[in-house]
């Protein structure tokens, strides 16, 4: 069989993608998808671990690939959700009613995807301005400034009056999983190809030595910075869908905890692994849902509820996989990189492996 | 004037309570170069300690001095062996590996904690009972200061002198000295350096919970995740002052405790919004690790390649 040109590949793999979520999508309205409907509850679920799926991967690309162990990832997630959700508040209606003749799904998309376009550049822009400074730090330094900007912003947020300060913000619900999941898929790509590209052989050999990174002509700086902003700006985009999704924003959703689960979901996956992190975002967004399940204790007057014992499961995961496994699942292996050691045997690969 | 000594005063308790708890965090990282995040819980496990003792014992009906101090000595101890156990089970197995890995390591451990006590005690707060007579006695002016306040004072000064007296007068604060001038080295050398680690988490632990105690006496409310800001600003202090060096975690605690009142009480006048409290410390350390990493009383320590 002849060999098909890669772009025909990712363009069949893009429709299958597109149209996969499209029926999804489709059988989460009220009629389901001929017959076939999947309830809010799991609808929710869906949407969620999509948007993880962005805030995992972008982290991934910050500490996994650069090395660089940032943990105020929600600081700019809540850059993007407000920034964006600013600008459909206030522009929104007016942009649907100018291309109503467009009809409905079209104009509440465009609106959706400006806004998405303006929460990662706002975002992207707070990366920068945090990323200069901070990342002439190294380590566990590095970690609690991010952490101290993340908490820095959120109290930033809290304080303007114009978007809800500490009422809450209302936003309209423009983005749907259709959006959400588009939205996921082009993550993972555009990471995966950064990871892939020269620019990810920088990133990846900063993470192995810095110093031997440095004196190999790699302006560390320089990448560590474009690491940041990049993988700063998809935590806006996702914030920007959470914001559109969950129709109200209160700076209690971006506390530390945020940015905790996020690195939960990456080093429980594997650190520097882009199925890892995606596989760590849907463990870290199903196990609660799990634990949902378990009935309350009784014991003397106090209640027991172990749907509360979500982050003590978290917490002790973490310190299990850090003390058996610190590597995560996965390390820095991909899922299919098992596959292909049995394919490997009757199907020689062309060239060198990189 | 009356209000900035009333200011002063009232951000300096609150500066003792971090200095206590920031004793702990430069003590850890002096030694084994981990921030340990969950040193902001064992001070609300310090609380909650004496929470328990306190109601269990009948302390709480009838104040007395001595009730106090077997609170106090008893939320030390328990806290104490709790940080003992955390270093042993969680820190000590992945000692070994990556700085990046004891760091995640010491993140879940501050989660577990936390919420480890919001599934037992619930996140309800609770109201820690009065130990002692608490009255305010007023200075010159409108000034005034509280008997828990002086409490505070007193209660951490005697800590400080007898930490400073632990680690330059006895055998066990020369091996402490030794294990963070160089551990190999004081391995080398006889020591016994698992069980000084150990030893310096106790310490901590135990200055943190009675930091937990005395601040429950002057503000009552206590709650599982109380220690989360507490401990951050803490460790801004410990770093401020200079991390590793116990004075410095001192002189720091002091000043981020003046620094965050003086906001409250006087940002407005310059446009910083009282809500902008727990941001101050942020932003203390974010100036200092990129102006003057050492702290004010560190020394430079070039890195070897």
């Amino acid at each position: 069989m002849k060999k098909m040109p890669s772009w025909v590949k990712s363009l069949i793999l893009g429709i299958i993608v597109i149209v996969a979520l499209y029926i999804v999508n489709a059988m989460m309205s009220a009629t389901g998808f001929f017959g076939v409907g999947v309830d809010d509850y799991q609808a929710r679920l869906l949407v969620f671990i999509g948007i993880n799926i962005i805030l995992a991967t972008s982290l991934n690309l910050i500490n996994g690939f650069t090395g660089q162990f940032s943990i105020g990832h929600a600081g700019f997630m809540a850059v993007g959700a407000y920034s964006s959700a600013y600008f459909s508040v206030t522009y929104g209606r007016s942009i649907e009613t100018s291309l109503a003749g467009l009809g409905d799904f079209v104009a509440s998309s465009v609106v959706l995807l400006i806004a998405i376009a303006i929460g990662a550049v706002v975002a992207a822009m707070a990366g920068l301005i945090v990323g200069i400074p901070s990342l002439r730090l190294k380590g566990d330094y590095l970690a609690i400034v991010t952490l101290g900007f993340a908490e820095i912003i959120r109290i930033v947020i809290l304080n303007i009056d114009a978007v809800g300060g500490a009422t809450g913000y209302q936003v309209p619900g423009y983005a749907n999983f259709l959006w959400i999941g588009v939205f996921a898929v082009i993550t993972v790509l555009v990471i995966h190809n950064i990871v892939k590209s020269d620019t990810g052989r920088a990133l990846v050999s900063i993470r192995e030595d810095e110093l031997a990174a440095e004196a190999m002509g790699v302006n560390t700086t320089r990448y560590k910075v474009t690491s940041f902003v990049i993988g700063s700006s998809f935590a806006g985009v996702a914030g920007a869908l959470f914001a559109h999704y969950n129709k109200f924003l209160s700076t209690n959703d971006f506390q530390f905890i945020k940015s905790f689960e996020i690195i939960i979901m990456i080093v429980i996956g594997g650190m520097g692994s882009m199925t890892g992190a995606i596989l760590g975002a849907i463990i870290v967004t199903l196990l609660p849902e799990l634990l949902r399940g378990l009935p309350d204790l009784q014991v003397g007057a106090t209640t027991f509820r172990f749907a509360d014992l979500r982050l003590v499961i978290f917490a002790l995961i973490l310190i299990l996989t850090m003390i058996l496994r610190p590597q995560g699942i996965l390390g820095t292996a991909e899922i299919g990189s098992f596959f292909k050691r049995f394919r490997r045997a009757d199907k020689p690969t062309g060239g060198m492996k990189a | 004037m009356d209000t900035f000594v009333q200011q002063l005063i009232n951000g300096l308790t609150i500066g003792s309570i971090y200095a206590l708890i920031a004793l702990g965090y430069t003590m850890v990282y002096g030694i084994l170069r981990l921030i340990n995040f969950a040193h902001g819980d064992i001070y609300m496990v310090g609380a909650y300690a004496g929470f328990m003792i306190a109601t269990s014992l009948g302390f709480a009906a009838n104040p007395s001095a001595l009730g106090f101090g077997v609170t106090l000595l008893g939320a030390m101890a328990i806290a104490g062996a709790i940080g003992m156990a955390i270093e042993r089970f969680a820190y000590r197995p992945v000692r070994k590996y990556s700085k990046m890995t004891t760091l995640i390591t010491a993140i879940g451990m501050s989660l577990l904690i936390e919420y480890l006590f919001v599934f037992i005690f619930s996140g309800t707060p609770r109201s820690f009972p009065q130990l002692l007579p608490n009255e305010n006695i007023t200075l010159f002016g409108n000034a005034t200061i509280s008997t828990s306040q002086i409490l505070i004072f007193v209660v951490s000064i005697a800590l400080m002198v007898v930490l400073q007296y632990i680690i330059f007068r006895t055998k066990m604060g020369k091996a402490m000295r030794a294990v963070s001038f160089n551990i190999t080295s004081a391995k080398l050398m006889g020591i016994n350096t698992d069980f000084v680690i150990a030893f310096t988490f106790a310490l901590g632990s135990a200055l943190a919970a009675a930091g937990g105690v005395l601040t429950a006496q002057y503000n009552p409310k206590i709650e599982p995740l109380m220690g989360i800001m507490t401990g951050l600003k803490a460790f801004v202090a410990a770093v401020l002052g200079g991390i590793g060096n116990i004075p410095g975690a001192v002189l720091g605690g002091l000043l981020i405790g003046a620094a965050e009142t003086l906001v409250v009480g006087y940002g407005s006048y310059v446009g910083i919004p009282s809500t902008y409290r727990d941001a101050v410390a942020f932003a203390i350390l974010i100036l200092v690790l990129l102006l003057r990493p050492a702290g004010l009383l560190g020394s430079n320590v070039q890195e070897k390649v």
